[in-house]
């Protein structure tokens, strides 16, 4: 109550100020800190697996705990790890770029079509409905897709698309050969792709909303047809933020654990040969791992998934740096600037 | 039927002035623009009838009565586990959140608040099986909680976090300047423009951003695999550590992929409540949205 008469307490106000901001203050110290001790945790975690590993993390294929029962131990600078241990990251690294990189090629002109679709050829009432479903589908858990990816995609998959792909496409490297199950780097890329577009969609969208008018009506002036003021102005002017919403897309892809797990076939110890070869992503495998990692009693398999984990943060974190970057560019966008100047 | 709203003048044109070729490019144009949707509501539309078909034959009121057995039984438990978890990070992650926004908008010189924008930021580009990892890490086995509700809650609220900070930040920001200076003119102190003028006029913001972060935290599966455990049991006045809880995506992950009828049932029944919930809190934010910009006008 005493906020309503401050003007006649003005101590009493500020004291109340200066509570807020101490308050929220420390409140907003926790984000950074988190962030802070997510990294430096994560990485204590991981040093005995890079002092052990060395350089074989990153060239190596083989992910193997070793002899958990009662083996001997190999010893290296002092770090003993289960005999027969190999850690080495590039199954899981390949499978997460292959991975995110189909659904990129899938989900961008799908994605990027929507939001045109949306902003540009479609009566309001109907955008309201369609942009409704498509922010729907970005809220559907991972789980979701990923049951409806390994009841529906997959046997799909290994049952239609992949025969049908392998003997049409089969002359491309990489579209031949057999689908086997289905499980695999196609379904892991299909189910992404459907998870990442709403992103992609909502960003662009946005994004093309923000075009200023009058440059749309120049165009029309001019007498373009929509789909040249579409492709020769919007797109044009919103390109910083649909390459934003891509890259954010991708970040989301590469991260994703849950849908990837189900569909994925969780490989180890082999690259993929072909696009319905099995695959694990470094998420999904940090997941499947971590119960027998636990089982470890050297620990070493638990500070391997650790240094996994490092690496899949860093990259996610440059990854959504680079995206910053590209939307602080599209705000100094010049002409945005110039149509603000325009329309004071 | 499909030139569209803004074509009518172009179109109107078309019959005069622009060539075949390029009409024909317009109309290919909006023919593969709208495949492109249909494309993507297919598989939306293809899950929601999926889900709902195979969960018609688990729902029930014992669904809700009963808990998990094994493979089979209801899913009392894991509804209750999942609203515990939600509810505490909720607590945990709008508290920190809002106080968080309040700070970088209100308080914080641009200098300061550019590290809490970057770190939220980063944050929630973090894949959230990072986030799992690093509770089971800390708050599973260093401070030694076990698989508990509040290691899994807590990990929930680092996820939700980022979200409610710049969702407070930004909704702050579009209060106007007017409304600031008539409060500050009127003889309120910063703190009660604060809370009676700004907080208010920005409440809606924070509530969309708040509801957005709790369906993101309803459908998270890998931060709580490491932290939360599972559980066949659960209390009414939950014990926060030693206890591992129960939760409805883990239903649908693991019980796919057993042999049994009945565990699909229930596996698609816990899909089926989760897309039912997304729903309800798509529709609410919408509703939020239009109040506040009727309110707004």
């Amino acid at each position: 109550m005493s906020e309503t008469t401050v003007s006649a307490r003005p101590r009493r106000g500020r004291v109340s100020s200066r509570a807020w901001g101490v308050a929220s203050g420390l409140a907003a110290a926790a984000t950074p800190l988190i962030l802070l001790t997510i990294l430096v945790v994560l990485a204590i975690f991981a040093w005995r697996s890079v002092v052990w590993n060395g350089l074989g993390f990153f060239t190596s294929t083989k992910w193997n705990l070793g002899n958990l029962y009662g083996g001997s131990l190999v010893v290296r600078h002092g770090i003993a790890a289960p005999q027969g241990a190999e850690y080495g990251m590039l199954v899981f690294v390949t499978g997460t770029l292959l991975s995110s990189a189909i659904a990129i090629v899938l989900a961008v002109p799908v994605g990027i079509g929507v939001a045109v679709a949306l902003t540009s050829f479609s009566p309001r009432g109907l955008a309201t409905v369609v942009s409704f479903f498509v922010e729907l589908l970005a809220g559907v858990p991972s789980v979701v897709f990923g049951l409806w990816g390994f009841t529906v995609l997959v046997p799909w998959i290994g049952a239609t698309v992949g025969p049908g792909m392998s003997k049409v496409l089969g002359f491309i490297p990489f579209f031949g050969g057999q689908a086997q199950t289905g499980l695999g780097l196609l379904a892991s890329g299909i189910v992404l792709a459907v998870m990442i577009v709403p992103i992609i969609t909502a960003v662009s969208r946005d994004a093309l909303a923000k075009v200023p008018r009058e440059l749309l009506e120049q165009g029309r002036a001019l007498g373009l047809t929509e789909w040249e003021i579409v492709r020769d102005l919007s797109l044009p002017v919103a390109r910083p933020a649909v390459i934003g919403a891509v890259i954010l897309g991708l970040g989301r892809a590469l991260g994703e654990t849950m849908a990837v797990l189900m569909v994925s076939g969780s490989a180890v110890n082999s690259l993929p040969h072909n696009l319905y070869s099995p695959i694990s992503t470094m998420a999904s495998t940090i997941a499947a791992q971590l119960d027998s990692a636990m089982t470890d009693a050297t620990g070493m398999a638990v500070h391997a998934l650790a240094e996994l984990a490092v690496v899949l943060f860093l990259i996610t974190v440059l990854v959504n740096l680079l995206v910053k970057r590209i939307v602080r560019t599209l705000e100094q966008s010049p002409v945005l600037l110039w149509a603000e100047r325009e329309t004071e | 039927m499909i030139a569209a709203r803004p074509a009518e003048g172009a179109a109107g044109r078309a019959r005069t002035g622009i060539s075949l070729g390029r009409r024909v490019r317009h109309r290919t144009a909006v023919v593969l623009v709208w495949l492109s949707v249909a494309i993507v509501l297919l598989p939306l539309a293809h899950m929601f009838a999926m889900v709902t078909s195979h969960a018609v034959r688990a729902l029930s009121p014992k669904l809700f009565t009963t808990s998990t057995a094994g493979v089979a039984g209801g899913l009392e438990n894991a509804i209750v586990g999942t609203i515990q978890l939600v509810v505490l990070a909720t607590v945990a992650a709008v508290t920190l959140g809002v106080l968080g926004g309040i700070w970088v908008r209100e308080f914080a010189s641009p200098r300061a608040a550019f590290p809490v924008r970057l770190a939220a930021d980063v944050l929630a580009g973090v894949p959230s099986i990072v986030i799992g990892y690093f509770g089971y890490v800390t708050m599973v086995t260093w401070l030694g909680w076990g698989f508990s509700l509040l290691a899994g809650a807590l990990a929930l609220a680092v996820i939700m976090l980022p979200y409610v900070l710049r969702a407070t930040d930004l909704a702050i920001g579009r209060v106007s300047e007017e409304l600031r200076d008539a409060s500050t003119a009127l003889g309120a102190t910063q703190a009660a423009t604060l809370r009676r003028v700004i907080l208010r006029s920005a409440l809606s913001g924070i509530v969309t951003g708040a509801l957005l972060a709790v369906g993101i935290a309803l459908g998270e599966t890998a931060p709580l695999l490491y932290t939360a455990g599972w559980s066949n049991y659960w209390g009414l006045l939950p014990s926060f550590t030693h206890n591992p809880v129960g939760y409805l995506t883990y239903v649908v992950w693991t019980f796919i992929n057993q042999p049994f009828a009945e565990a699909h049932a229930l596996a698609y029944a816990a899909a089926f409540l989760l897309m039912i919930l997304v729903l309800l809190l798509n529709v609410v934010v919408r509703r939020v949205i239009v109040r506040h910009t009727e309110e707004a006008r």
